[in-house]
């Protein structure tokens, strides 16, 4: 077995690097899945952290977990950058550097940051993992000079893409705007985490909510988690659009408004940590808006392409054959699909919460808001995976009854749990707590099954791909050389 | 076939679940010999507070061993009502006086206005304390559990009814921890044998249908009760009950914000929630079958 070779497919090829990304995130998500609910409830965690020797201080809780958090979004993000490095147009050099130093960064940060963590506090991992951090700022930081946008290399003609006069790329500048604002918002994060990190006063956000005198770095810790998971969102965005092709007049409308969101929702997540932080809710709502309209635009292309692509061969296609030809490919159908559900999950009942917190949600405990808080972008960050996972399957070239059984067992899994998740959080605006057990076992049916399969779905994944890896002719062979800009749909 | 059996299990797994819950479903009654009247002095000093250990000093106080119990807020109960201290408004609640807080009009407070506040309400069938127009009885076999189903009006009440008050946060907290640095009254771990906490398998808890209840004062004592053993967990001052069980009120109001806190975990929180330095808020007029409270002289 050529070891060279496959360390050269897992390493230096667009598909190979995302392959040992997702696996990293799997390993991580499913041993440490199990410390938590329902795992724990069973005994299985008390056996895991025994099997693995793991050192758990009760007053570290905090401080393992927003390891364990970064852990995972560094994989999500180095996936992202794979992805846009592949398939957006760049010089050859930041595509290697850029790679290069955000797999080290991510696989440091990964490694050594768990190991400190939750195997002891043995401080050169400290070092490290701080270390692949900064790496990933520099891989972000090098992002942002390859895509300018107004580099003449760059500039396109075709006029069914949202182009300035001069030609530059609307869409590049959406990504080159999603890319700065990142790299400007992890330093958002980077500052306070430095100051609390430096004297153990570890904090979740969530914790402190309800503190009315919060101090400007606790402010900075708030905005930096909300804005980074709403920017890898809004990355995935683009990636779906550029993946599916996305162009037209929707196209033209959706890409200003998604540089206008960004950078509002930027400065209105920046401005809660300074004295207008009474005002920087409405900016937020201000920028939060477009972007979900260009999203929005994204989804009607989608769809309307999908149904006159599969009603093509009929003269007078009726609603069925349009509502079969748009569910006809789960993997493309799929992350659009996601990004409506998020609304239900996610956006729409932020927004509740929003108008209605007073009123509503403070008259009960601090936990139940939590509770609220934390499924909230939990969801939101699971239903990113999901959409990485579907883009995922079309990337290894699933076909046939594979690629239908993968695609909707992710769809209808995912959704499940994450609509029970949602009822879950809004359980007490219908159910009292002394009644509530047997709607909370039927909720946790649905999420630990829903959750459960997806885990299973991506198992059996990195099996298969771990099988392909030992044929000397597998299709990983095949993948080496592939660019996801020569995959985009015509 | 196969899709028919699956929507089938589903269904009944559906129904199950939903069956209608019994909150007044028999449960084993036990005495854990814990004298709920008893108090305990903690002496003046300095001690860890918090997570991040921060040396505080509190003056010497008294307080008590368990939360306070049904069976001493129906006694607290009649005696008021006696003295015209408390009253039932016409929504069936027990509501009493409060000389209100000072308000601020900062972001997201309350006005908390001198008035009448409701203590306790009558009408929720989780409450355990009954009243038949002129006396108030707890519910057999409650007696011995913690007084739940309480607002924070309603244990400041009951604390200033005595001369007594509910124990600033500080003060709680010393009293669960020691001087130590531990981060659970009974030292570093949690067995399922240490409190009532969510999904602890003690006797009074059945997931399937109603979940957790409480447990009476004191029951974590190192006594076996039938076949179930549990283990002594009292605090370093010997205190019980200051994990699980019952999320307990702390007195301090604190400035620019009409939120109340709370301390210790309950029967419905996670382990994780049951360290001594996890707080937890709600408006003053919440209540809930997983919070009570104890006072401190």
């Amino acid at each position: 077995m050529d070891v060279k070779k496959r360390f050269n497919y897992l390493f230096n090829s667009t598909k190979g690097l995302i392959l040992v990304a997702i696996a990293m995130i799997g390993i991580l998500t499913s041993v440490w899945g199990m410390l938590s609910g329902p795992m724990a409830e069973m005994g299985v965690r008390e056996v895991v952290i025994k099997l693995f020797g793991m050192d758990i201080v009760q007053a570290e809780r905090e401080g393992r977990i927003i390891i364990l958090y970064h852990s995972i979004a560094m994989a999500v993000i180095a996936i992202e950058t794979y992805i846009i490095t592949s398939i957006l147009k760049m010089k050859e050099f930041y595509k290697l550097a850029i790679r290069a130093l955000i797999t080290a960064g991510y696989l440091l940060a990964m490694i050594f940051g768990m190991g400190f963590a939750y195997f002891g506090h043995n401080w050169a991992f400290h070092g490290l993992y701080i270390t692949g951090l900064s790496l990933i700022f520099f891989a972000g930081v090098l992002m942002c000079i390859a895509l300018w946008p107004w580099n003449k290399d760059y500039l396109i003609t075709d006029k069914n893409y949202a182009i300035t006069k001069k030609g530059v790329s609307i869409e590049r500048m959406a990504f080159f705007a999603t890319a700065v604002t990142t790299v400007l918002s992890a330093l958002f994060g980077a500052i306070p985490g430095s100051y609390f990190g430096n004297g153990f006063d570890a904090f979740l956000a969530e914790n402190i909510i309800r503190m009315p005198h919060k101090t400007v770095l606790q402010y900075s810790i708030i905005g930096h988690l909300h804005i980074m998971l709403a920017l890898i969102a809004i990355m995935a965005t683009l990636i779906v659009g550029r993946w599916l092709n996305f162009k037209g007049i929707l196209h033209k409308f959706a890409m200003p408004l998604i540089i206008l969101g960004t950078i509002v929702l930027n400065l209105g997540v920046w401005g809660v940590a300074t004295p207008l932080q009474p005002q920087a809710h409405m900016v937020i709502y201000v920028g939060a808006t477009p972007a979900m309209v260009g999203a929005l635009l994204l989804v009607i292309f989608g769809f309307d392409k999908f149904i006159r692509e599969g009603t093509a061969h009929i003269e007078k296609p009726k609603f069925g054959h349009k509502i079969n030809a748009l569910l006809k490919d789960p993997l493309k159908f799929g992350p659009l699909w996601q990004m409506i559900f998020m609304n239900f999950t996610t956006s729409f009942l932020g927004i509740f919460m929003a108008v209605r917190l007073d009123e509503i949600f403070r008259v009960w405990t601090a936990h139940e808001e939590r509770i609220e808080l934390t499924g909230h972008w939990h969801v939101l960050s699971a239903i990113v995976a999901t959409i990485i996972l579907l883009y995922y399957g079309d990337m290894v070239g699933m076909k046939g009854k594979l690629r239908q059984w993968y695609g909707w067992s992710i769809i209808i899994f995912s959704d499940i749990a994450f609509g029970a998740v949602t009822v879950f959080e809004m359980k007490r605006l219908f159910i009292s707590e002394a009644v509530q057990q047997p709607l909370v076992n039927w909720l946790m049916y649905a999420i630990d099954i829903g959750l459960g399969m997806l885990l299973v779905i991506l198992a059996a994944l990195m099996v298969y791909r771990l099988i392909d890896l030992f044929k000397k002719k597998g299709r990983w062979t095949e993948e080496v050389e592939h660019e996801l800009s020569e995959e985009v749909n015509k | 076939m196969n899709r028919k059996i699956l929507i089938l299990i589903l269904v009944v797994v559906m129904l199950v679940s939903c069956t209608p819950v019994d909150l007044n479903a028999p449960m084993p009654i036990y005495d854990t010999g814990v004298d709920p009247n008893a108090w305990v002095q903690i002496p003046a000093g300095e001690f860890f507070f918090g997570q991040h250990e921060d040396l505080k000093r509190t003056d010497a106080y008294e307080i008590m061993v368990t939360d306070v119990t049904t069976a001493q807020y129906a006694a607290f109960l009649n005696e008021a009502l006696v003295s015209g201290d408390i009253k039932i408004d016409a929504d069936q609640n027990v509501v009493g006086f409060y000389p209100g807080d000072a308000f601020h009009g900062y972001e997201h407070e309350e006005r908390i206005d001198a008035g009448d506040w409701v203590y306790i309400p009558l009408n929720d069938p989780s409450q355990r304390i009954k009243f038949d127009g002129k006396t108030f009885t707890s519910q057999s076999g409650y007696e011995n559990h913690p007084m739940t189903m309480v607002t924070w009006f309603g244990a400041w009440g009951y604390s200033q009814f005595y001369d007594w008050r509910l124990p600033t946060e500080i003060e709680w907290e010393k009293a669960a921890r020691g001087t130590d640095a531990r981060p659970l009254p009974w030292g570093d771990e949690t067995l399922r044998e240490n409190a009532n906490f969510y999904a602890s398998r003690d006797p009074y808890e059945d997931m399937s249908s109603f979940g957790s209840r409480t447990t009476p004062v004191g029951f974590y004592n190192g006594k076996k009760y039938n076949d179930y053993q549990t283990i002594d967990s009292a605090s370093p001052y010997g205190l019980y009950d200051m994990a699980g069980n019952v999320w307990q009120w702390t007195g301090n109001v604190y400035e620019d914000m009409h939120y109340r806190f709370m301390r210790g975990g309950s029967k419905d929180s996670y382990d994780m929630n049951l360290r001594v330095w996890v707080t937890n808020n709600a408006t003053p007029t919440y209540f809930s079958p997983g919070v009570g409270f104890r006072c401190v002289k």
